[in-house]
């Protein structure tokens, strides 16, 4: 090889058999590199940190508002309704930290990146929920967070062994819920690219429901968030179990101790959706 | 003004493409909608009457205002504009026959004009029937409401122009969009009628721009003497006197921008 | 860089690393106006086949919608055939999409694969985590492929601020860096300047020569087929119209050879057997060639005083333009 000796050459060394993709681990991965590539920007980060939680913190002064004029909604009253307001707001939160990008599927579709995600060694899933991954998302958990310690301090709660350790179980469940709600909507993008909106419906209509007492709504509403779409795990059923207080509603008191199952139920569903979407997208490339 | 109304059409004909995403917004607003209304309902079941409100009133101002939330575009989008300044496409605008304020109204009442069709009035229609609610049958009140809603959108428009051209003096518009969306749900009564507030705070967002997008329209709609001068025309007074004021703002701060581009070169 | 021979330091294993059967792929489109709307089938790609060794760099060629991008995704997984067999690297890449994704680069010219936001070291960074690749090996290939590349001025600028040119090669540079097998490169050069398309169309030559890098590229531009491909494949109306190298292409043409004969003094039109005179500019004449050149220097050298002679092979850009252009009867396939 007549190489002039200033160019640099290739190695030569035998070629690596390439390990076995692994998704789980690039998660926290990807979503790291992006929270870096945030932080060069403290200041805009710090601000727009701040904007997410003032917008849930004016949603907690709305609930004031409201109870100031209406001391009890649905036999709830105002440290009740904090408790609600801080589990929906945890519960929905957290899931728009941890899976939020999702929904922005169909725009990944229409720009072509989304073909850019399928190339590479690790879950389309995983990619695109940690796509533009951001702190900032946490500080609309802050008001939240705020809103049930307290409610947890005021309330009398009778703190038996069994409540002290269900409330974490519950509240993951109700975040795992809230992340398969995420998915599941953005795999209505698969088949219909701009249906983003009524994925946020579910999601942040589901969050703005949650946030009070179910019961307001009627039998129906709350029959079709129990076993329709379960979002009555994310804050009313847990909140039923910590109050110790039979459902308005008549719904049987073993639904409380349900939201595990129902958030085994909803990956499931959330997987095959994903996958079903996934294949379709496959098969006629739009 | 045959090119401006030449833009406003491409405008309500580039919306116009997007079906799918239009009827996924009137499904999401309209269940918004009924969930917003439930809640107030619940509030009004225990407090049957609020500064002048009933239930019924507090859910029709909750279908305004998801009926308002197209033509003003309260949750964005923001204008073209901000993105343009971003990248210096602007010089492109600033060399058009077209004063650009010109220029982006009437790309934005194309949109307005779509969405209040397309987007607004099917809203509207499902609050009126889901929860059975007489609409009123006074003509002033629907003549007025129209006005006010023409009103609402040059509002929501010079806020949205004013959001944009502050990129001409700060790097980033992110952070002024999402306060200015927050900000504009919270004080428009979006959120809450601003008859729950306090009313103290409801007497200072009353003089705010952002009360004339959903509060004073839907006032208007239901002739409410919380109204600015207590009528239909004092409320209309009012929006007109904000589009006036955020519109001459706006070209003034056009003038001195379009200075700066010129001197440095963008 | 001298060009050398494909793979000169990696002999070619027998098995071949793409193996295209009976490809096809037909879409669904809905026409016409809401509510009318009539549907029909079409046949993106129809019975495609054809085998790539190791080793190779091909050109696959093709009009707009002429169902190159289509094969390409069927090849790297982002779409699954509707018939036919695709094995690449061993695998099918439909149903193994990740793991295939180990082992090959892909390239798209029109959208890139890096992150947008972040610096172009911190997205070649969790490249190097995506695929698993060993920190020292990372290192190193990164090393040599800053130097090849020149990506020293612009690894911390974002990559959203790159010029086309200075982000194809930081797509390029990760899609390298877990050292694939295969590469396959939509559009390379597509919107590049010329000193950027020189630089990348040599490197690419040089990762083939010495690293024994297979390379699979759609592209418009002919400059890249003609410094790169030994082999092109032209793809036309989701049919293979052509497989075959590039001499082979060009004799498939129809456009003739052309004799540029330069002579001592202007003349009439010169008229030989297997030639025909196409144009007179006073003492040059053009000649377009019908039979074996040959023949017909030393008929035009027998009766005219010869200055110099130029024999001017068809344009590559006329004859795939041709190929296009031929009506579907005649089109066929042509196998070299």
């Amino acid at each position: 090889m007549a190489e002039p000796s200033t160019a640099r050459t290739l190695t030569t060394e035998p070629r690596r058999t390439p390990p076995a993709p692994r998704s789980v681990g690039a998660y926290p991965l990807l979503a790291w590199t992006w929270m870096r590539a945030m932080a060069q920007y403290p200041v805009s980060l710090l601000l727009l940190t701040f904007g997410q939680a003032a917008s849930t913190g004016l949603e907690l002064t709305a609930l004031f508002f409201v109870f100031g004029h209406a001391h009890q909604l649905a036999g709830f009253g105002i440290n009740e309704a904090l408790l609600i307001y801080g589990l929906a707001g945890v519960a929905f939160c957290l899931a728009d930290f941890f899976m939020g990008s999702v929904e922005r599927l169909g725009e990944h579709v229409r720009k072509g990146s989304f073909d850019t995600m399928l190339v590479r060694p690790v879950s389309p899933l995983v990619q695109l929920a940690t796509d533009e991954f951001s702190p900032r998302r946490l500080g609309k958990v802050v008001p939240a967070v705020a809103a049930l310690c307290y409610a947890l301090a005021v309330l009398d709660i009778d703190w038996t062994p069994a409540r002290i350790l269900m409330l974490p179980v519950l509240i993951v469940s109700s975040i795992v819920i809230c992340c398969c709600v995420w998915t599941l909507g953005a795999s209505i993008q698969f088949f219909i690219a701009d249906a983003r909106e009524v994925a946020n419906s579910v999601t942040y209509g589901g969050q703005a429901m949650t946030e009070y007492p179910l019961a307001i709504y009627g039998r129906s509403v709350v029959r079709t968030a129990t076993f329709v779409v379960p979002l009555a795990f994310a804050s009313w059923q847990p909140a039923l179990f910590l109050l110790d207080r039979p459902d308005p509603t008549g719904l049987p008191e073993w639904l409380r101790y349900a939201a595990p199952g129902v958030a085994l139920l909803m990956s499931l569903a959330a997987t095959l959706a994903w996958r079903t979407g996934l294949r379709h997208y496959r098969s006629t490339g739009s | 003004m045959r090119v401006l109304f030449a833009v406003f059409s491409y405008e309500l004909r580039r919306f116009s493409t997007y079906r799918v995403a239009t009827a996924a917004g009137v499904f999401t607003n309209s269940v918004f909608g009924v969930i917003n209304a439930m809640v107030l309902l619940a509030v009004f079941d225990a407090k049957p009457e609020i500064n002048g409100y009933v239930a019924e009133d507090a859910v029709l101002q909750v279908f305004v205002a998801q009926a308002m939330i197209g033509p003003v575009a309260i949750f964005g989008p923001p204008l073209d504009l901000a993105d343009r300044i971003r990248t210096g496409e602007i010089a492109v605008d600033l060399l058009r026959p077209v004063h650009p304020l010109l220029w982006w109204l009437a790309h934005d009442l194309g949109r307005a004009a779509f969405s209040l069709a397309f987007r607004s009035a099917p809203t509207f229609t499902v609050g009126l029937l889901v929860f059975a609610l007489p609409p009123p049958a006074a003509p002033e009140q629907w003549a007025g409401f129209a006005a006010a809603i023409l009103l609402a959108t040059l509002v929501g428009f010079g806020l949205r122009y004013l959001y944009a051209i502050s990129g001409f003096w700060l790097m980033d518009t992110r952070g002024v969009h999402a306060t200015a969306w927050l900000l504009g749900t919270f004080a428009s009564g979006m959120v809450l009628p601003l008859v729950l507030f306090p009313d103290a705070m409801a007497q200072v967002l009353r003089l705010l721009p952002f009360a004339a997008l959903v509060q004073v329209p839907a006032e208007i709609l239901m002739d409410k003497a919380t109204l600015p001068g207590g009528t239909i025309a004092g409320g209309l007074a009012y929006q007109a006197a904000w589009a006036a004021a955020l519109i001459a703002i706006g070209t003034l701060l056009t003038a001195r921008a379009t200075r700066k581009v010129v001197v440095q070169g963008g | 860089m001298p060009d050398l021979p494909a793979a000169a330091a990696h002999p070619a294993p027998a098995d071949p690393i793409v193996d295209v059967r009976g490809l096809g792929r037909s879409f669904t489109v809905s026409e016409g106006p809401f509510l009318r709307r009539t549907r029909r089938t079409v046949h993106a790609v129809a019975d495609v086949g054809f085998t790539v060794p190791r080793g190779a760099i091909v050109g696959y060629l093709g009009p707009n919608g002429a169902g190159k991008s289509t094969t390409m995704k069927m090849l790297t997984g982002i779409l699954s055939p509707s018939s036919g067999t695709v094995r690449v690297a061993g695998l099918e890449p439909a149903r193994q999409r990740t793991r295939l994704a180990a082992r090959i680069g892909v390239v798209f010219g029109q959208r890139t694969t890096l992150w947008w936001d972040l610096p172009l070291r911190d997205s070649l960074a969790l490249t190097r985590h995506l695929y698993h690749v060993p920190a020292t090996d990372h290192a190193r290939r990164l090393a040599e492929l800053t130097e090849l590349l020149e990506l020293g001025p612009f690894l911390r600028t974002p990559v959203r601020q790159l010029s086309l040119g200075q982000r194809m090669r930081g797509d390029l540079t990760a899609a390298l860096l877990h050292d694939p097998e295969l590469l396959v490169l939509d559009e390379p050069t597509i919107g590049l300047d010329v000193v950027s398309k020189s630089t990348i169309r040599e490197f690419l030559l040089k990762l083939n020569a010495e690293r024994g890098t297979t390379i699979l590229l759609t592209t418009h531009d002919l400059g890249d087929v003609e410094r790169l491909c030994r082999r092109v494949m032209v793809i036309d109306h989701g049919r293979l119209a052509f497989d075959g190298d590039i001499a082979a292409l060009r004799d498939s043409a129809p456009a003739p050879r052309t004799l540029v004969v330069d002579l001592a003094a202007p003349t009439a039109p010169i008229t030989v057997a297997g030639a025909r005179c196409v144009a007179v500019e006073g003492p040059r004449q053009w000649l377009e060639l019908d039979a074996n050149p040959a023949a017909v220097i030393a008929a035009v050298a027998a009766e005219h005083e010869v200055a110099d002679l130029t024999l001017r092979e068809p344009d590559i850009e006329e004859v795939v333009a041709d190929l296009y252009r031929r009506p579907a009867g005649e089109r066929g396939r042509i196998t070299a």
